[in-house]
């Protein structure tokens, strides 16, 4: 295969007879930003779904990695530790566990259940959640429950449990959502930079968030790509500007 | 470096100096060692209920902290018990048959002496042949390997079976419930090899120890009872308080984003469910020698319930909760349904208490969990207020998922 992390060919799936998933094809590079924009049910999330194994497609491939391994074989729990991470459009951190916690929870580390039992927090893994913290600036709240933090810090919490995770490919659902600007900057250097070594698919509304992250963008709609490319060229498309306007 | 657990844990450590005062104390009062002012069966009642603080433990491990709702637990708790049972009546038997047979002109034989036994054993079941799963009956060893083994197994294959199938919510707690309702009818049969409905009885007396009184006996029960007690306490705080316990609370409170972080949810929840079957058998194990006698209707799928109940009105989440809750509510039960509350006379109607009790402690259950929902143990943090972070009056229930704070709420409906 050439150079690519994930290819998704080919994919269908079918909802109680609605087709959420219509022939879809994606592809991403090791090293890639991209932004999916598309109106509501489009299939962001579905396709989001099909990557994390949470979904099960009807037909299609979705083939991973350099042994081309296919994820349609593996659990929610082994896609994420072959190198999948993923950020919710709500945050869904632990609301009852200290931002410590939440951190060290995602932390790539051995995760089967003895080696996790006798695991005793180390020095090299505090130091790592202090760096992470400091990031996303929580370090003052690492002791707080994650419960009582702002919907903003929350976001920022989910964005460092996602970092900690070390994957490969992040999908990320709406990153920006509920954020100030100065925060959205921020947002979007920690997502270039993440870029710069993995692959990151964002999904997302706001345009003027888009246009920052200056990437490629893929535009979905009715579970199928409308148009792929610069942001400049899919929005000069006949047929996006008919999907966006056209509702 | 850091500091040894229970000084990081200061609630396990009052916890264990409670339960060796408590010990001591009961020793001190009791017939067999001292003053005698608390008669042996109170202290039979009191080593029986420390092994129900025991399987309180592991239930609240499996639903207040794993959030799996098992009502199968006392299913592991008689099967415990059978386990030892079997020991103590064959051995005791072996050696009553003995006793008889000294006089005779000759000496028995081994296959006599087991013929022997199984007559004195199955004959109440119309049989005399020892069955096959009382091979190992003659070896103490063999049956406290048991004890752990066949309950394990079962948790085991059982939860691996639903777990795997991503069975979770009511629906597993109908399935543990039906697990222990066959189990029940499985027992209650007589050819089932452990006695039907006449289950195994005279396990009070342990063989060897036969020289010693009863209220001696009970104390050494009693004590192992604490100890049990007070070991399988520090082990559950261990397993909760370290990356292991984060993992599993986060598994209560929203299993789908556990597995989202790469962690195989149903092996934790394996792990944690044959875990407390294991506590839970030991348990078992303790309490039937107190209790003398056991049946297939001590496994009843009634009593799995009650085990909920005591975790809930003692305080899920809280290992000392599960204590406090098992230990008041059976020990509260008994003295209600043994007579020793007073009836009340309405003048039109008497409430006699044996038969209100259980309207009184369904009643109490629907009250905490609709208004306390922390339960007894929550009274603690009136007295030490920051002990748990303010949580602004959001309630913290296994059941509701990942809780949301007012404040997070707030901004949701200002959207």
């Amino acid at each position: 295969m050439t150079g690519m992390l994930l290819e998704v060919s080919g994919v269908s799936v079918t909802f109680d007879g609605f087709r959420a998933i219509n022939n879809l094809s994606f592809q991403i590079g090791r090293a890639e930003m991209r932004a999916i924009i598309g109106p509501n049910g489009a299939g962001k999330t579905t396709f989001m779904d099909i990557v994390t194994g949470k979904t099960r497609p009807d037909t299609g491939t979705v083939v991973w990695g350099e042994k081309n391994q296919s994820l349609l074989k593996l659990s929610e729990s082994q896609i994420a530790r072959a190198g999948i991470g993923r950020k919710f459009q709500r945050p869904t951190v632990f609301e009852d566990q200290t931002v410590e916690e939440n951190l060290g929870m995602a932390l790539k580390e051995d995760r089967r259940p003895f080696a996790v039992l006798l695991s005793r927090p180390t020095r090299a893994t505090a130091g790592r959640i202090a760096e992470l913290a400091a990031e996303i600036g929580l370090s003052e709240h690492l002791p707080r429950k994650a419960g009582e933090l702002s919907h903003g810090q929350k976001q920022w919490l989910e964005i460092g449990m996602l970092l900690a995770q070390d994957p490969r490919l992040l999908l990320v659902d709406e990153p920006a959502a509920g954020m100030t600007p100065a925060e959205r900057d921020h947002t979007t250097a920690i997502l270039r930079e993440a870029a710069k070594t993995r692959a990151v698919v964002v999904v997302e509304h706001d345009m003027d968030f888009v246009r920052k992250l200056n990437c490629k963008v893929t535009v979905l709609h009715e579970g199928r790509v409308l148009a792929e490319g610069s942001l400049d060229h899919v929005t000069s498309n006949q047929d996006v500007i008919d999907v966006y306007l056209g509702r | 470096m850091r500091r040894p657990f229970v000084l990081r844990h200061p609630s396990v450590l009052v916890f264990l100096a409670l339960l060796a005062l408590f010990t001591l104390g009961v020793t001190i009062l009791s017939e067999g060692m001292g003053l005698g002012l608390i008669s042996t069966s109170f202290v039979k009642t009191l080593g029986k209920t420390l092994c129900l603080c025991l399987i309180a433990v592991a239930m609240d491990l499996v639903w207040g902290y794993c959030g799996i709702l098992s009502l199968g637990h006392f299913a592991f708790f008689g099967l415990g018990g059978y386990m030892i049972g079997m020991w103590l009546m064959y051995e005791r038997t072996k050696g009553i048959v003995l006793d008889s047979l000294v006089n005779a002109p000759l000496p028995p034989t081994p296959e006599e002496v087991r013929a022997a036994i199984g007559t004195q054993i199955f004959g109440v079941v119309g049989g005399s042949e020892i069955p096959v799963i009382w091979t190992f009956a003659d070896s103490l060893l063999a049956q406290l390997a048991l004890v752990v083994l066949v309950p394990g197994l079962l948790a085991l294959v059982f939860g691996w079976l639903a777990f795997r199938s991503r069975v979770t919510g009511v629906y597993l707690s109908i399935l543990t419930q039906a697990m222990t309702l066959a189990l029940s009818l499985y027992l209650f049969q007589n050819d089932s090899g452990l006695r039907g409905n006449n289950g195994l009885s005279g396990l009070q007396n342990v063989p060897g120890l036969l020289h010693l009184p009863q209220s001696v006996v009970s104390i050494g029960f009693f004590w192992a009872s604490a100890l049990a007690l007070g070991l399988a306490y520090v082990l559950a705080a261990w397993l909760v308080s370290g990356k292991f316990g984060s993992v599993v609370r986060g598994i209560r409170d929203d299993e789908a984003r556990v597995r989202f972080l790469g962690y195989d949810v149903e092996a934790y929840k394996l792990t944690v469910f044959t875990l407390t079957a294991v506590l839970a058998a030991l348990a078992g194990a303790l309490y039937y020698p107190q209790a003398g006698i056991i049946n297939p209707a001590e496994i009843a799928p009634i009593a799995g319930i009650y085990l909920a109940v005591w975790v809930a009105i003692g305080g899920r989440g809280r290992l000392y909760g599960a204590v406090i809750g098992a230990a008041f509510v059976s020990l509260l039960s008994s003295w209600f349904t043994g007579g020793g509350a007073p009836p009340i006379d309405l003048g039109v109607y008497t409430i006699q208490w044996t038969d209100w009790w259980l309207v009184l402690l369904g009643l109490s259950f629907v009250a905490v969990t609709l208004f306390a929902p922390k339960g007894i143990g929550g009274l603690v943090d009136l007295v030490l207020p920051g002990s748990v972070p303010d949580r602004h009056g959001a309630d913290l229930g296994p059941d509701q998922g990942a809780l949301r704070e007012a404040e997070q709420a707030r901004t949701e409906d200002g959207k």
